[in-house]
């Protein structure tokens, strides 16, 4: 994979909420988006750019990854949002309603000209974007590979299955398809793949369940819409003290592996390939950030 | 009289503040009219921030009235700048939107 | 000569008694029933409050007491400032335990020269108008302790308290548990029962004798009024106190629980005091999940109970609560009847003149600031605009007595940053002050090593206080002073009688 960011949770913070914006880092999500697109009116989408943008410029994010959902391009807000935020140099743009690589090229070049114009090093803007129609989900490998910059696949349940004609349950079975191969794009191309929000703030425990769930099918991490899901998305993300004991283990074989020289690496007599070795790392990731309530390395432990 | 281009910005929700950027034409500069609990700690802070924000938009002459319910500088600065900009906007549209 | 009591002789002097005092010179009824009515009934209960003052012989410059456990219900506070201006007295002393919004027509008894000053503690309007400059001497802020260790020293000698009674039987039992006022615990109302040259109890529920159970003593009250009202139930006590749904009280309330988990306190027989406030009652909910979670069996909780605490008693999860004032219905209730709830007066919860107050067995307690300054001195009085807003609680006295005291506060209030260089008034000294609890960090008084041991890699965000301040101001910038002037409006005395601080006049 391209980086290791932590990203069990993206928490969304509307834009045009200050109260919000100055306590984004509070939460102990891994990940929060200032969100410019859904969660702002017509009529405010201005006020939210400029707002996103003051605190982007004058406030500090310690230990969380700060990024943006901004407009689509095919809107008339969109490359206000590109001018505006670019120069900031925020972790990554989520980038809405992508339907094709085209999209991502154009979003890419236009980060690319605004990071030139406002001296930040190329590419440090990263993408991350978001599929919310048939047609976006049908091309998600295409868009998966389409720039440099993507760093993670996310998906939006809600515009996706209206796009369908799905109907929304509260197991998700609508969205099986579409997780499934979500997290196959992300796979082949070296990314992270997200899951969608869980929009019933008050109902932990099917949050908890869906949780298992989605890091069962190969998930890294869970979009969020209220700081209190994200202790509930974390605990479900941490792993069990067997799969830390067996990564534990493999990671000691590929040690003495390494020692004897050998270029074969085996645990219990199978053999263990890099797959294993990567995903044990992972799971030691998620256990060291699972300790205590809140994640270690967010904050100045001392 | 001279119609005022108006623009409105912001909330009265806590850590927000209510602007109104009322442009003049007459050349008698920025009058503001602030109410903050924060004025005691922050009066001059806070009225730096929005003759610099008016200043940057090219704005001298307006009236600005400010409902402040403890917003930090960065909030302040961007209730004011978009205020001013929709006002600037009214009149560039001639009031048509 | 000789005495005949009943006929019968009596010597003067009895070799190895001493002198006799016969039979029949004095009354038969104890003294302290100083309204002896021929009739033999009702001698306590008087028709009017007026009449009970009369009696209690008030007189100009005269110190007044009341207790606050009616909260921002209580009709009568200003119900006998307006029966004692009627009497045309003049510049009384009042010492109420604590004051509510609903006691702002003190002001008006101010102005008008029934009022002079204050001994114990204020509230917003009041506090706002001695800032201002109101009062001719200054107000003198005490804590829960504080007040009744001045009554217990005779510092603040009491000459009429006046108690609202929710119930009392016509001797002068009161009862806080009964009544359509009822408001539980009365603890605050003890020492001024016991202290009180007059004892009069208001009330608006006169029940047969003997009113049992009773918190306040037949004994120690001299008079009782009944009055239509005494209260306004729904603003005595509350309905069920909701956890706090704001996020960042959340993340705060779940470090302070974090905080006490591992702290090295967290075991078998661990004892809290954590108030009604959000963040206080969501971390007392942290709190409880955690004690089930590890299957820990605290010993009491005390000082303001609320339903949490009862449920935390009926769960097994505590075997006590220790009750000086009942902040909800189902707190009232409780008390009312179970016995492992117990009453406690001001004395045993928190005084220093006592034999042993309940603080020093308290290991934690959570607390909350106005603000907090970097040598961990916190201010609960003045707002930060300087402005003298609010008593002081048992604050003082629980951050002495317990071994853990922990200060809540969210980082900024509005644009005003929480933890500062120099606090404006010192109500709570620093090195009675063992952890500062914000949204951004946790900091540990340097004093305490070995708690900062114990947090050290637990997942706690720790931090040095004087980052805390720089991270606030880092978002505020930092403030212009407050325009203070040289008069002293407010003194702050320590729970010892010393004083720790002064308040002036805000220009």
């Amino acid at each position: 994979m391209k980086d290791f960011t932590l990203r069990r949770t993206s928490l969304y913070i509307p834009g045009n909420n200050p109260g919000m914006l100055v306590n984004a880092a509070v939460f102990g999500a891994d990940s929060v988006i200032f969100d410019l697109e859904d969660a702002i009116p017509l009529a405010e989408k201005d006020s939210a750019r400029i707002l996103v943008r003051n605190a982007l410029r004058s406030l500090r994010y310690p230990g969380v990854e700060v990024t943006v959902r901004v407009n689509s391009l095919s809107t008339p807000f969109g490359r206000a949002d590109f001018e505006e935020i670019v120069p900031l140099g925020p972790s990554a743009f989520r980038l809405p309603k992508c339907e094709r690589a085209a999209d991502l090229r154009e979003a890419d070049e236009l980060i690319t000209e605004l990071e030139g114009r406002s001296k930040i090093p190329a590419g440090s803007v990263k993408i991350i974007p978001i599929i919310e129609t048939a047609l976006g989900g049908s091309n998600l490998l295409e868009i998966a590979r389409s720039s440099d910059r993507i760093v993670a696949l996310n998906y939006g349940a809600e515009d996706y299955t209206a796009d369908l004609g799905a109907v929304r349950t509260r197991e998700g079975r609508e969205l099986d398809d579409i997780r499934a191969r979500t997290v196959m794009a992300a796979r082949i191309a070296g990314v992270q793949a997200l899951d969608s929000v869980f929009t019933d703030v008050n109902d932990s425990e099917g949050l908890f369940a869906e949780v298992v769930r989605i890091r069962e099918l190969g998930f890294d991490g869970k979009s969020v819409i209220h700081p209190r899901q994200v202790a509930v998305v974390h605990r479900a993300f941490t792993p069990s003290d067997r799969e830390i004991s067996f990564a534990q283990r493999v990671l000691k074989a590929m040690e003495e592996a390494a020692v004897k020289n050998s270029g074969v690496l085996s645990l219990d007599g199978r053999m263990v390939d890099a797959p294993v070795v990567a995903k044990a790392r992972k799971i030691l990731a998620l256990a060291e950030a699972g300790r205590g309530v809140k994640k270690e390395g967010t904050r100045h432990e001392e | 009289m001279i119609r005022e281009r108006r623009g409105q910005a912001g909330s009265l929700e806590s850590c927000d503040a209510l602007v109104i950027v009322e442009l003049s034409e007459e050349k008698k500069g920025i009058l503001l009219e602030l109410d903050s609990p924060s004025l005691l700690s922050y009066e001059e802070a806070m009225k730096s921030a929005v003759i610099e924000t008016l200043c940057s938009l090219g704005v001298a002459d307006a009236l600005v009235k400010i409902q402040d319910r403890g917003s930090l500088d960065c909030t302040l600065r961007a209730r004011v700048e978009t205020a001013a900009r929709r006002a600037l906007a009214f009149q560039k549209h001639g009031g048509t939107i | 000569m000789k005495n005949k009591p009943q006929g019968r002789v009596l010597p003067e002097k009895i070799e190895g008694y001493g002198v006799v005092r016969p039979y029949g010179l004095s009354s038969v009824h104890t003294p302290e029933i100083k309204g002896k009515d021929p009739s033999g009934s009702s001698r306590k209960v008087l028709s009017s409050l007026e009449e009970a003052f009369r009696r209690s012989e008030i007189r100009d410059g005269m110190t007044v007491s009341f207790h606050h456990h009616l909260r921002d219900g209580d009709l009568v506070v200003n119900m006998a400032l307006d029966v004692l201006a009627g009497m045309g007295i003049k510049d009384l002393i009042l010492a109420p335990s604590a004051l509510f919004p609903v006691h702002e027509d003190i002001l008006r008894h101010v102005r008008s020269g029934t009022v002079r000053s204050i001994q114990g503690s204020v509230n917003g309007p009041v506090g706002r108008a001695a800032s201002g400059g109101l009062f001719d001497v200054p107000i003198i802020l005490r804590s829960h302790g504080g007040r009744v260790r001045a009554m217990e020293t005779g510092e603040l000698a009491v000459d009429v308290a006046v108690l609202a009674a929710p119930t009392v039987d016509e001797m002068g039992n009161v009862s806080g548990v009964y009544g359509p006022s009822a408001c539980g615990s009365l603890g605050y109302a003890f020492a001024d029962a016991r202290y009180a040259k007059h004892v009069i109890a208001v009330t608006d529920n006169l029940v047969p004798y003997p009113a049992i159970p009773f918190s306040l003593p037949q004994t120690e009250v001299d008079w009782v009024v009944p009055v239509d009202r005494i209260g306004v139930p729904e603003k005595i006590v509350s309905g069920t106190l909701r956890i706090t749904r704001d996020p960042l009280r959340l993340v705060i309330a779940e470090q302070v629980a974090r905080v006490i988990e591992e702290s090295g306190l967290f075991e078998d027989g661990f004892s809290m005091q954590a108030g009604a406030g959000g963040i206080s009652l969501a971390a007392s909910a942290f709190v409880r999940e955690r004690m089930k979670a590890r299957g820990i069996t605290g010993s009491f909780i005390s000082g303001g109970i609320t339903g949490q605490s009862v449920e935390m008693l009926e769960e097994g999860l505590f075997t006590s609560l220790l009750d000086v004032q009942s902040f909800d219905l189902e707190a009232a209730a409780s008390l009312a009847r179970n016995p492992r709830h117990a009453e406690m007066g001001a004395s045993f919860y928190a005084s220093t003149a006592s034999k042993g107050c309940v603080v020093d067995m308290l290991d934690v307690a959570v607390l909350g600031a106005t603000q907090v300054d970097t040598s961990f001195n916190v201010n609960v009085n003045t707002e930060s605009d300087g402005v003298l807003l609010h008593g002081i609680g048992g604050h003082m006295d629980t951050a002495a007595g317990s071994r853990l005291s922990v200060i809540v506060t969210p980082l900024l209030r509005g644009r005003m940053p929480m933890v500062v260089d120099h606090v404006h008034t010192i109500t709570t000294p620093g090195e009675t002050v063992d952890v500062v609890v914000t949204e951004r960090g946790v900091a540990v008084n340097p004093r305490r090593k070995d708690l900062l041991e114990n947090l050290r890699g637990k997942g706690i965000p720790l931090l040095d206080i004087t980052d805390l301040k720089r991270m606030a101001e880092e978002m505020t910038g930092i403030p212009a002073p407050i325009p203070f002037g040289e008069r002293i409006i407010g003194v702050v005395e320590y729970r010892d009688g010393s004083v720790i601080d002064v308040i002036r006049q805000r220009l």
